[in-house]
């Protein structure tokens, strides 16, 4: 019962639409989690589910068995779950900096009063976020366009860049939607590291919804297969490849 | 920021003694400029405070003249039944600060002299808490809804209170109300526009307020990073609304008279273009814009009377065969010139007189909080 995140037997119905099905899943710490089905399995509404997006119909959500039914998507981010999304959301009007700095509000001490005194612990506050987020941006490589605004920035920068704000909000597990939708071969290879660089450097869980099999094989120990709402099949990933069921969703009879 | 902070000293320091010698004039053609100088400073005030509701935010709302009215009535009622009693307490001949000063015979003078600004601020502070009221109470259920249904929501709660007004005898109903104390001086006018101004910047400009723009930019994504977004919408709606409420108490202290009329939808949609023109989420714009907007009518106004306009119709005439209507009459209906102008304005300026968009926004980020 160690599991960081743990689904149980969750269902959201849309009307007469059963998108997913009595789900159970586990998250353990530190664990690199794959979930993986063919389109419109209802991978995008399982995240939306586990960060408040869409309430389930039946089941219960809890992180560290702390109950998260009802939360609203900034409560469940304050918790310590952060996502990225399947196309691509930055705030595109501000620079990338800001963009990282947006992400720092949910840790933030001082309100809106200390804004505007602006006393000694305000500045403080704002040289420590300063420094935090441009270490951050420091590590993915993109602190030299701090002042850029994000829509300039190459695609697979405003990826990255999507995944340095959600860690600036300090999950200890971490949802991605997709984050090799669009890429080339190689960039999809340094994607690979990259995840697998964040969860170790960062310490924290991470949820990959995929589409690209080379990634999730090549990264995650353990993968959940989702056909029609319904979990398929749960495993390592060398006994999904092989699963009947697995390959018959993939490929048809 | 330090030599911002010299800039804004000095500016304060100019209007406090403008406060001192800058009595209201009476001579005619003096205290037409008077005039325009106090509609500048409401209209500033109103502007910068919509901006950041419909600008930093993001939320588009088309009431603010219904808040102006509120403030404006709360504190005109303040000072027509409460204020001068309290005024009498604290700075009247046997006042609570004219006994304090007592021993300091050279400070006596200080509270009559003063009597009229602290009926004034006293009156403006309730008048905008009752708008700021007026704004929690409208935006807790509203702010749910977003774009179009937002401004239809807002237009409908403006047009309610101008109804309400309409109606409640005690205001004078439809018609008017007269407020005796005409306190409103360059001072307040103006200083309460710097306070705005620091205001809004100062929320903006911090990483709290960075929470304003990703509402506006992308709300999924701002709760998504833990960002309250309904939180952030209220209390741009609720600060909006407050310096709404002070423009309304200023307005009703200049004027001596308020009617619901003044306080209709086109009210609103001055203010929103004001905004609009300047550059949503630019301050600087928006300020120029109010300044721009406010004497740009006044400046029409004379044009029709000058020699050039005869001159310039002759000469188009001896080009174009043809005999066309007096242009002076035309230009005497000055809206239409005023109208064709902001049309103008837009065509050419789509993005705000101040640069796009992102540009003045980024003017904002990258002043760094030192």
């Amino acid at each position: 019962m160690d599991a960081l995140l743990k689904v149980d037997r969750c269902t959201i119905r849309f009307g007469g639409l059963t998108a997913v099905s009595n789900l159970d899943m586990s998250i353990g710490n530190r664990e690199l989690v794959g979930l993986i089905g063919p389109n419109g399995a209802g991978k995008t509404t399982v995240f939306n589910m586990i960060t408040g997006v869409y309430q389930p119909t039946e089941g219960a959500i809890s992180l560290s068995g702390e109950r998260l039914n009802g939360l609203k998507p900034f409560d469940i981010t304050a918790r310590g779950i952060a996502r990225t999304f399947q196309n691509i959301r930055l705030f595109v009007s501000l620079t990338v900096f800001d963009n990282v700095r947006a992400a720092f509000n949910l840790h933030l001490k001082h309100g809106p009063f200390h804004a505007l005194t602006r006393g000694p612990k305000f500045k403080q506050e704002e040289a420590e976020i300063r420094e935090q987020a441009m270490d951050l941006l420091k590590i993915f490589n993109l602190d030299r366009f701090q002042d850029v605004m994000c829509k300039n920035l190459p695609y697979g920068d405003q990826r990255r860049l999507e995944i340095v704000r959600a860690l600036a909000t300090k999950p200890r597990l971490l949802l991605l939607d997709e984050p090799a939708a669009g890429m080339n071969p190689t960039e999809k290879g340094a994607l690979m590291t990259l995840i697998e660089f964040i969860q170790e450097k960062f310490d924290i869980s991470v949820l990959l919804v995929e589409h690209d099999m080379r990634v999730v094989m090549g990264i995650c120990k353990r993968i959940y297969v989702l056909d029609y709402g319904i979990t398929i099949a749960e495993g390592p990933p060398d006994q999904i490849r092989r699963d009947p069921k697995v390959i018959q969703a993939y490929l048809g009879e | 920021m330090s030599r911002a902070r010299a800039i804004l000293g000095i500016f304060l320091l100019f209007l406090f003694l403008f406060a001192l010698f800058g009595e209201r004039p009476l001579a005619a053609n003096q205290a037409y400029y008077y005039d325009i100088l106090i509609n500048i400073g409401i209209n500033i005030i109103l502007a910068v405070s919509l901006n950041l509701v419909n600008g930093y935010t993001g939320q588009f709302s088309l009431g603010h003249a219904g808040f102006m009215a509120v403030g404006a009535y709360a504190a005109g009622s303040w000072s027509e039944h409460l204020s001068p009693g309290m005024v009498n307490f604290l700075a009247g001949s046997n006042g609570v600060l004219t006994f304090v000063l007592k021993p300091f015979p050279f400070l006596q003078a200080l509270p009559g002299m003063f009597a009229d600004n602290l009926a004034l601020v006293i009156a403006t502070i309730f008048g905008g808490l009752l708008a700021a009221l007026a704004g929690l109470a409208v935006g807790i259920p509203s702010l749910r809804l977003r774009g179009d249904y937002l401004a239809i929501v807002t237009l409908g709660f403006g047009e309610i209170i101008r109804t309400v007004i309409l109606n409640i005898d005690f205001l004078g109903a439809a018609r008017g109300m007269s407020v005796t104390g005409r306190y409103t001086n360059m001072f307040w006018t103006f200083g309460i526009a710097a306070v705005a101004i620091y205001i809004v910047l100062g929320l903006v400009n911090s990483t709290y307020g960075r929470g304003f723009l990703t509402v506006r930019d992308d709300e999924v994504a701002a709760e998504a990073m833990g960002i309250n977004t309904t939180k952030y919408k209220v209390i741009a709606f609720v600060v909006g609304a407050f310096f709404a409420g002070t423009a309304g108490s200023l307005f009703a202290h200049y004027t001596g008279f308020l009617t619901p009329e003044g306080f209709n939808f086109f009210k609103s949609v001055d203010v929103v273009v004001m905004v609009i023109l300047g550059g949503m989420g630019s301050t600087t714009g928006v300020i120029l814009a109010a300044i721009l907007l406010t004497i740009l009518p006044e400046l029409l106004r004379g044009l029709a009377h000058t020699d050039f306009v005869p001159a310039f119709q002759k000469a188009l005439e001896g080009v174009i065969p043809i005999h066309l209507p007096p242009l002076q009459g035309l230009l005497e209906n000055r809206l239409i010139l005023y109208s064709l102008l902001l049309i103008i304005m837009m065509l050419t300026r789509p993005q705000g007189l101040f640069g796009d968009i992102a540009g003045s926004r980024k003017r904002v980020a990258s002043s760094p909080s030192k």
